[in-house]
């Protein structure tokens, strides 16, 4: 019983920080509610007995993406976001679309049926402790997708500083060197 | 106990939501934001799954899901600053080199 209380608190506030975080016009409003969401659906791993996985949701998401977000959203000018427009010209067809789509898919869930049991049951999970669970089957079973993973890290770690480079950058230390030969007492 | 089908329900809902976000912003940092509530609502189902299932198979994936969402991240933000370096917007609908 109180879990369902929990799971439906938690469903509430995803179903309408998310609502929010699409409509909102500042886009800093939209990251600041999309934390609340990430917040809560780390609540909803704990209630599944997850609770490295929530920890490494809130790591993450709400610790390393989130922060990612608002630093590029200073690139914005929010001043003149808040008065434009916020959706495309076609948003209706698009509102139907996707309307459609979530009733088709929620038309679907009742002709799912579970498939085979694993060998993880709660109590063994508990008995090892969820992490050195998760461990043992990461290093074992997934060892490949496990390496690949740390590999699309590296690539990007790699582009990402490609990409943001800028190319301008040995002009601009140029003409700051040749000014500050020039006149060394204007360069603050 | 809580029913499995109601986690789906939740991951259906929030995949739609992400869905519509993505198709109507014009603001494409809005626009990784609905992508990254798209793949939470598939994380939220797989660890509901997982759990149901005795498996860890459905968590492990999550745990890959979240490697490529911040992989994702960070490049797919790389692209938006060159994008607003090189056309001082960052409106999807600005971008149209290729209309003829």
């Amino acid at each position: 019983m109180l879990s369902q209380l929990i799971f439906l608190y938690c469903a509430l506030v995803i179903i309408s920080t998310a609502l929010l975080a699409v409509r909102f016009h500042n886009p800093v409003y939209s990251v600041l509610s999309v934390l609340v969401l990430f917040f809560h659906i780390a609540g909803l791993y704990l209630l599944l007995n997850a609770e490295f996985l929530a920890a490494i949701q809130i790591i993450v998401y709400a610790g390393g993406i989130l922060i990612l977000y608002l630093f590029v959203l200073f690139l914005v000018n929010l001043r003149q976001e808040i008065k434009s427009q916020r959706f495309v010209a076609h948003h209706r067809l698009s509102t139907v679309v996707s309307i459609i789509l979530g009733l088709s898919l929620l038309a679907i869930i009742p002709y799912f049926k579970l498939g085979a049991k694993g060998n993880y049951p709660v109590a063994r999970i508990e008995q090892l402790t969820h992490t050195k669970a998760l461990g043992l089957e990461l290093y074992s079973t997934f060892i490949l997708p496990f390496e690949l993973a740390g590999l699309i890290l590296l690539i990007a770690v790699v582009g990402g500083l490609v990409l943001a480079r800028n190319d301008k950058d040995d002009t601009a230390d140029d003409v700051r060197d040749s000014t500050a030969t020039a006149t060394p007492e204007v360069q603050k | 106990m809580i029913p499995l089908s109601w986690y789906m329900v939740l991951a259906t809902i929030l995949f739609s939501i992400g869905i519509y976000g993505f198709l109507v912003r014009r603001n494409i940092i809005i626009m990784f934001l609905s992508i990254e509530l798209m793949l939470n609502a598939v994380n939220l189902n797989l660890v509901a799954m997982s759990h149901y299932l005795d498996s860890l198979r459905g968590q492990s994936f999550t745990l890959f899901i979240i490697t490529v969402a911040a992989a994702e991240a960070a490049i797919g933000l790389g692209l938006v600053i060159v994008l607003f370096r090189n056309k001082k917007t960052v409106y999807v609908d600005h971008i149209n080199e290729l209309k003829g």
